[in-house]
């Protein structure tokens, strides 16, 4: 008896946790009217980093969707880059956070830095996501075949096949100057990037 | 009997967790829950407002007899769109001097730093006041609707209001919006 009043509390105090840990953390865009596939909250992190500041970061060609293939290693002396890897197209928070770097773009102009999106999702996908966003002063590239093989290579692959959201603030030397391998859940803060980006001018 | 009452207390914290996680959107007719947001630090968003001091102030200090809310985000495609109409919106009020003092304007930026609302106000030119709701608590309690979305409710001479416009999306025509909720608040 003792044992099932404990295996009771226990379950309730897990069903409570569960139930308050589902609470949204995001706002969803008019815009997708709906179209935004809700998968629920996932485990924040799901894969090992293996890159630190300070390493090389690794070169990789993608195709983007306009068409043309970006490799990392032509804004080479002439460009900061930050990439920022989102998990998957049509859902809550990715959906939101290259509309808001679309607008942000004098913040990578002032300190010579372009932006390059990436997510595992193909091209059709990554087009018809991205056209709802507006147009997009940034490339979108795809990660999609061999699947994830530049989210593996920077280490933000997780189980499931999608990337962490993550942000990689490279110099023009090709230098990572900054990881941030974020919750999947939310939302990265702006003003965090825009303080590494001024590290460059300062 | 031990595992009754455990039941009826584990279906009771049900009960009252949920209701407290879907929270419904207040709709036409029904009440703006009370809120409470910092001063603003520009003197003529404090003077637009009518709030005086410094630290918080309800919605229902507002000088206004009808305020006009909309929740937004910075990071929302679709907000981004409306910025120029709801600017619109807010000349053609400025421009009405039978209106201008009654009816004032202000924004709630869902899950935004006050950084990044002010990258949005920046990017739009936004004329009146926005303001950061970084843990979301008001978009919360207005029942997570999607952005942009806009309240519309009469504040009473007792501090108390009444909701006579709550929809999401754009407001289409500034003109016809702003006729719309005259009509409505009866002003």
């Amino acid at each position: 008896m003792l044992f099932k009043c404990k295996f009771n509390f226990i379950t309730i105090l897990w069903v409570l946790i569960l139930l308050f840990s589902t609470t949204n953390s995001y706002s969803l865009s008019e815009q997708y009217k709906g179209k935004i596939y809700n998968p629920g909250v996932l485990n924040p992190l799901d894969s090992v980093i293996k890159l630190k500041v300070g390493d090389k970061a690794p070169d990789f060609t993608l195709p983007s969707v306009s068409g043309e293939k970006i490799s990392l290693r032509q804004y080479s002396s002439k460009k900061n880059v930050v990439i920022s890897f989102v998990p998957a197209a049509w859902t809550p928070v990715c959906s939101d956070q290259w509309p808001g770097y679309n607008i942000a773009k004098n913040f990578f102009d002032k300190h010579d830095t372009i932006l390059i999106g990436i997510t595992v999702d193909n091209i059709p996908t990554l087009y018809a996501w991205t056209s709802e966003m507006g147009n997009l002063w940034f490339p979108v590239l795809s990660d999609f075949w061999p699947h994830g093989a530049v989210a593996e290579k920077y280490g933000v692959l997780r189980s499931d096949g999608v990337s962490e959201r993550a942000l990689f603030v490279i110099d023009k030397k090709g230098i990572i100057r900054y990881i941030d391998v974020h919750d999947i859940n939310q939302r990265p803060k702006l003003e965090v990037l825009v303080k590494e980006l001024e590290k460059f001018t300062n | 009997m031990k595992k009754f009452i455990l039941l009826i207390i584990f279906s009771f914290f049900i009960f009252c967790s949920q209701s407290l996680l879907a929270v419904e959107c207040p709709s036409e007719g029904g009440v703006f829950p009370e809120t409470t947001l910092a001063v603003p630090q520009k003197a003529d968003e404090k003077d637009y407002l009518g709030i005086k001091g410094e630290g918080s102030f309800k919605l229902s200090d507002i000088n206004a007899r009808v305020l006009i809310l909309e929740v937004f985000s910075m990071y929302c495609p679709y907000c981004q769109k409306e910025a120029p109409i709801v600017n619109e919106l807010y000349q053609i009020i400025d421009n009405r001097q039978d209106i201008k003092d009654k009816i004032k304007i202000i924004g709630i930026g869902a899950g935004n730093t006050p950084f990044e609302v002010e990258v949005f106000r920046k990017q739009y030119n936004i004329p009146f006041p926005l303001f950061s709701d970084e843990s979301f608590s008001i978009h919360k309690a207005v029942g997570d609707v999607r952005t942009p979305y806009f309240f519309v409710f009469k504040i009473k001479p007792d501090g108390s209001n009444k909701i006579i416009y709550s929809k999401g999306g754009t407001i289409q025509d500034p003109n016809q919006f702003l006729d719309l909720i005259i009509k409505k608040s009866g002003l």
